[in-house]
C-alpha cells in the first residue's frame, strides 16, 4: 500500500488526510457528521413545515393560503446564503428577545440547532411545492371513498393521504434531501464547523488546498451517491403494487 | 495580593449589575477562521494559538467560566449583538467606528499594521507606491477601512473573507501585497509558502483607523463583564502570565501602555 | 382585468394594508443613511451580478446541449464522462467547487515558474474567470441532464421522418431536434435560471465584487447588519420577478401543440 502511494505520489496527501493527528481525516469526517446531523434536521424540520404548508396551501382558508404563497415564493427567490445570514442573526436575536421578554432569561442555541432552524425553513417552502404536488395527484376518489366510511381526518392523512401521495412525493423529496446536505456548506459562511469549513480551515492550515477539497468532494460525493441508492429502494418500496411507471410518460 | 482583590472586586460588581452573569457561562468568540498564530485549529481539533492561552489566562484570573466558541469573523459584532456570543477576543483592534456599536475592555495587545509583498517588488508602504498594484485585505478588519481610505484611490483593492487566504493568493501571485497586522505577518513570512514575500514596513499610523489596540468587545451595557475581563487582563499583565505566553510564542513584547 | 379584481378581495386588502405598514415602519424605524453613500457600488454589483448571471447561463446552456445529446443518444465513450460529469457537478456543493477552482488551482501557480509570464496571467490573476467558469460548469452540469430527458422524449418518429426525406444529420438536428427539446425545457428552464442567479452570492467569497459583496462591505464598513440584508433580498426577489417574466414571454412566444 504504502509503496503504491509512494509511487504515485501521493504519500505526502495520505499523510494530510490520515485519521489521526497529524492527519486531518479525523477533522474531515467530524465535519461530516455534522453536516449529515444538520442535513437530517433540517430535511425533517422541512419535511413537517412542508406537510402542514402544503395542507395549508390545498385545504386552508384564503388568508392562510396567501400567507403561504408569500412564504414560498420569497424563499425560493432570495439566496440560500442571503436567507442564512438573515435567519442566523435575527432569528437567534428574536428568540432571545422573546424569552427575555418572559423573563426566562438567554436561551442556548448551539449551533446544530440554529443550522437546522435555519436550513429547515429553506426546506420548508420547497417541500411544501413537492408535498402539494403530490397530494394533488393522489386520486380524489380514494379521499373521498375515505371519508364516506366516515374516517377522521388525522386517520385519513395517516392511512390514505400519505402513503397514496409516498409515489408522488419521493422523486422530489430526494431532490430535497440532496439539496439540503450541499446547502449545509453555506453555513460555513456562518461559521458552523461543518464539513466544508474544516476542509477551509485544514486546508489553510496546511496550504495543501487542492488535496482537502477533492478529499471534501469525495465525502460529499459519496454521500449523494449512497443516498440516491437509499431513495431509489425507498421508491420502489413505495411504488409496490402500483403499475411501472417506466415508458408511461411517453 | 492587589490583582486578587481587584478581580474580587470586579466579580462583585459583576454580581451586582447582573446576578446572574458569573454563574452562566462566558461565551468568547473566536474568529473560526483560522488566524495564525494567535488562534488556529489543529489537527486534532482543538483551538491552539497565543489568544487562545491569553484567553484561559484572562478568564481564570477574573474567574469567570469561558467557554471559546468559533464565529465566522465577518458575523462576529453581529453575533455579539444578536447574544449568540458575549465578548470578541479574535485580535480585534478597539476603533471608534466599532465603539459606536460595542463597547470594549482595556487592550491586551497592540502591534502596527504592516505591508507585504514579494521579495522582487519595489514596494514602500505608501499611497504613491501601492499605486495600480492590486492588493489583498481580509473583510471586516481595520485593514479594510485603512486600505479603503489611503490606497483605494489609486490601486485595486481585493477583500478575502480570511488573511489566510490572501496570504495563499499573494503566494500565488494573483495580489501584489496584501495589508495585516505585523506578528501574524511575520509567522507568514517564516513559514514556507511565505518564503516568497516579505515584511514592506509598517504603514504611517491613523489610530481613528487602526485603533488603540486589541481589546475584547462587549455588547453595550454588558458593564459588568468588562470589568471582570478588565481585571482580568490587569491580573494577568500585572503577574506576567501575559509575558510568559508571549515569550514561548514571539521573541519581543507585543504590549506597551 | 380579472387579476385586478382578485387583488380587492377583502383579506387581500388588509393584507397588503399590513404590507404597507410593514414597509413605512421599515422605511423610519431602520437606518437607512448609508445608501447614497453606497448606491453608486450597489448599481456597479447589480450590473455584474446580472452579467455574470446572462454569460453563465448562456455559456452554460451551450455546455448542456452536447452533455445532455451526449448522455441521450451517444456511445458509451462519450456517455459516460458526460454522466460522471453531471453526477460530480451535482453531487457536490457548488461552494466547494468555486473554492477548488480558485484557492485549489491558485496553490499550484507557484509549482509553475512560466505562468507568471505566459498571455494568459492577466486573466489568471483576476478572479471572475473562476467564478465564470465555476457558474458555468454548474449550470452545464444541471442543465445536462434536464437536455438529456429533452431531447430523448422528442418523438422518434419525426426524426425518421426527417432522415427519409434525406435531411442531412446536422439541418436535422438544428432544425427539429434542437427546437423541439428546447421547447420542452423552456418550462422548467426559468426556474433553473433563478437557481443560477441564487448560487451567484457565492462568488463573493473568492473576491469578485458583486451585489451581496456590496452588502458585505456596508456591513464591515458601518456595522449596519439587517438593512443591508433586506434591501438584498429585495434585489434578488426582483431579478427573479423579471426572469419568470422574461421566460413567461419566451413560452408564450412557442406554438403549443
Amino acid at each position: 500500500m504504502d509503496l503504491i502511494l509512494e509511487t504515485l505520489g501521493l504519500a505526502a496527501s495520505a499523510e494530510l488526510l490520515s485519521l489521526n493527528p497529524p492527519g486531518w481525516g479525523g477533522n474531515l469526517l467530524r465535519g461530516l457528521a455534522n453536516s449529515l446531523q444538520i442535513a437530517f434536521g433540517a430535511f425533517g424540520f422541512g419535511l413537517l413545515i412542508g406537510l402542514f404548508g402544503a395542507s395549508g396551501k390545498l385545504y386552508g382558508g384564503v388568508v392562510i393560503r396567501d400567507l403561504l404563497a408569500i412564504y414560498t415564493t420569497v424563499i425560493r427567490a432570495v439566496p440560500e446564503l442571503v436567507l442564512i445570514l438573515i435567519l442566523y442573526y435575527v432569528g437567534t436575536d428574536l428568540i432571545n428577545k422573546a424569552s427575555q421578554m418572559l423573563g426566562y432569561g438567554r436561551v442556548e442555541i448551539s449551533g446544530v440547532v440554529a443550522g437546522i432552524w435555519v436550513l429547515g425553513i429553506v426546506q420548508g417552502a420547497y417541500a411544501t411545492e413537492v408535498l402539494r404536488g403530490a397530494i394533488k395527484a393522489v386520486p380524489q376518489g380514494q379521499i373521498e371513498a375515505a371519508r364516506a366510511f366516515g374516517m377522521p381526518p388525522f386517520m385519513l392523512m395517516r392511512r390514505v393521504t400519505i402513503p397514496a401521495m409516498m409515489s408522488y412525493a419521493t422523486p422530489g423529496l430526494a431532490n430535497l434531501w440532496l439539496i439540503a446536505t450541499k446547502d449545509t456548506a453555506l453555513l460555513a459562511i456562518v461559521g458552523f464547523s461543518e464539513l466544508t469549513l474544516e476542509t477551509r480551515q485544514a486546508a489553510a492550515s496546511t496550504r495543501a488546498y487542492f488535496t482537502f477539497f477533492l478529499a471534501a468532494g469525495a465525502l460529499y460525493l459519496i454521500v449523494t451517491l449512497f443516498s440516491g441508492a437509499v431513495f431509489a429502494r425507498i421508491e420502489k418500496w413505495a411504488r409496490r403494487g402500483q403499475p411501472s411507471l417506466r415508458g408511461a410518460h411517453k | 495580593m492587589k490583582t486578587k482583590a481587584l478581580v474580587a472586586l470586579g466579580l462583585a460588581t459583576a454580581m451586582m449589575t447582573t446576578g446572574a452573569a458569573s454563574a452562566e457561562e462566558v461565551k468568547i468568540g473566536i474568529a473560526a477562521e483560522p488566524y495564525p498564530p494567535f488562534a488556529s485549529l489543529d489537527a486534532s481539533g482543538t483551538w491552539v494559538g497565543w489568544e487562545v492561552e491569553v484567553i484561559d489566562a484572562i478568564c481564570t484570573a477574573a474567574n469567570l467560566d469561558c467557554v471559546i466558541t468559533p464565529v465566522a469573523w465577518d458575523g462576529i459584532i453581529p453575533s455579539l449583538t444578536g447574544q449568540q456570543i458575549d465578548a470578541i477576543m479574535a485580535s480585534m483592534s478597539i476603533t471608534e467606528e466599532r465603539l459606536k456599536t460595542i463597547d470594549f475592555s482595556d487592550p491586551y495587545y497592540n502591534t502596527p499594521a504592516v505591508i507585504v509583498a514579494d521579495k522582487s517588488m519595489d514596494i514602500a508602504p505608501t499611497p504613491e507606491s501601492l499605486a495600480g498594484k492590486i492588493i489583498g485585505i481580509q473583510a471586516s478588519t481595520i485593514h479594510q477601512a485603512y486600505a479603503n481610505a489611503y490606497f483605494g484611490d489609486a490601486a485595486e483593492i481585493r477583500v478575502y473573507q480570511t488573511q489566510d487566504e490572501a496570504n495563499q493568493d499573494l503566494f500565488a501571485g494573483r495580489i501584489d501585497a496584501t495589508q495585516a497586522d505585523s506578528i501574524a505577518m511575520a509567522d507568514f513570512v517564516g513559514s514556507d509558502t511565505g518564503s516568497c514575500c516579505e515584511i514592506k514596513g509598517p504603514v504611517a499610523n491613523d489610530e481613528s483607523i487602526l485603533g488603540r489596540g486589541v481589546g475584547a468587545g462587549v455588547r453595550k451595557g454588558d458593564d459588568a463583564l468588562r470589568d471582570s475581563l478588565n481585571a482580568g487582563i490587569a491580573a494577568v499583565l500585572a503577574d506576567g502570565t501575559h509575558a510568559e505566553i508571549t515569550s514561548r510564542y514571539f521573541t519581543t513584547s507585543i504590549y506597551s501602555e | 382585468m380579472t387579476q385586478w379584481r382578485a387583488l380587492l378581495q377583502p383579506h387581500r386588502i388588509v393584507l397588503m394594508a399590513i404590507f404597507t405598514g410593514l414597509v413605512i415602519w421599515c422605511a423610519f424605524a431602520l437606518r437607512w443613511d448609508w445608501v447614497p453613500q453606497y448606491a453608486p457600488l450597489a448599481v456597479e454589483g447589480l450590473w455584474r451580478t446580472i452579467w455574470i448571471l446572462i454569460l453563465t447561463s448562456v455559456l452554460g446552456f451551450m455546455l448542456a446541449i452536447p452533455l445532455g445529446l451526449a448522455q441521450a443518444v451517444g456511445p458509451w465513450y462519450l456517455s459516460a464522462p458526460a454522466k460522471l460529469f453531471c453526477t460530480i457537478i451535482r453531487g457536490t456543493p457548488l461552494l466547494l467547487q468555486i473554492w477548488l477552482l480558485y484557492y485549489g488551482l491558485g496553490s499550484l501557480f507557484p509549482q509553475i515558474p512560466w505562468i507568471r509570464g505566459s498571455e494568459l496571467w492577466p486573466y489568471l490573476r483576476q478572479a471572475w474567470p473562476y467564478a465564470v467558469l465555476a457558474l458555468t460548469l454548474s449550470y452545464a452540469g444541471y442543465e445536462g441532464e434536464v437536455m438529456r430527458g429533452a431531447f430523448s422524449s422528442v418523438n422518434r418518429g419525426q426524426l425518421e421522418a426527417a432522415n427519409a426525406f434525406g435531411m442531412p444529420r446536422f439541418t436535422m438536428f438544428r432544425r427539429i431536434w434542437l427546437p423541439q427539446a428546447i421547447r420542452n425545457v423552456l418550462p422548467t428552464l426559468g426556474g433553473e435560471t433563478i437557481l443560477q442567479l441564487k448560487a451567484t452570492p457565492l462568488v463573493a467569497t473568492i473576491t469578485v465584487v458583486e451585489i451581496y459583496s456590496v452588502s458585505s462591505r456596508v456591513r464591515a464598513d458601518t456595522f449596519i447588519v439587517y438593512e443591508p440584508l433586506l434591501l438584498l433580498a429585495v434585489f434578488y426577489m426582483m431579478i427573479a420577478g423579471l426572469i419568470t417574466l422574461l421566460f413567461r414571454r419566451f413560452e408564450e412566444q412557442v406554438p403549443k401543440r
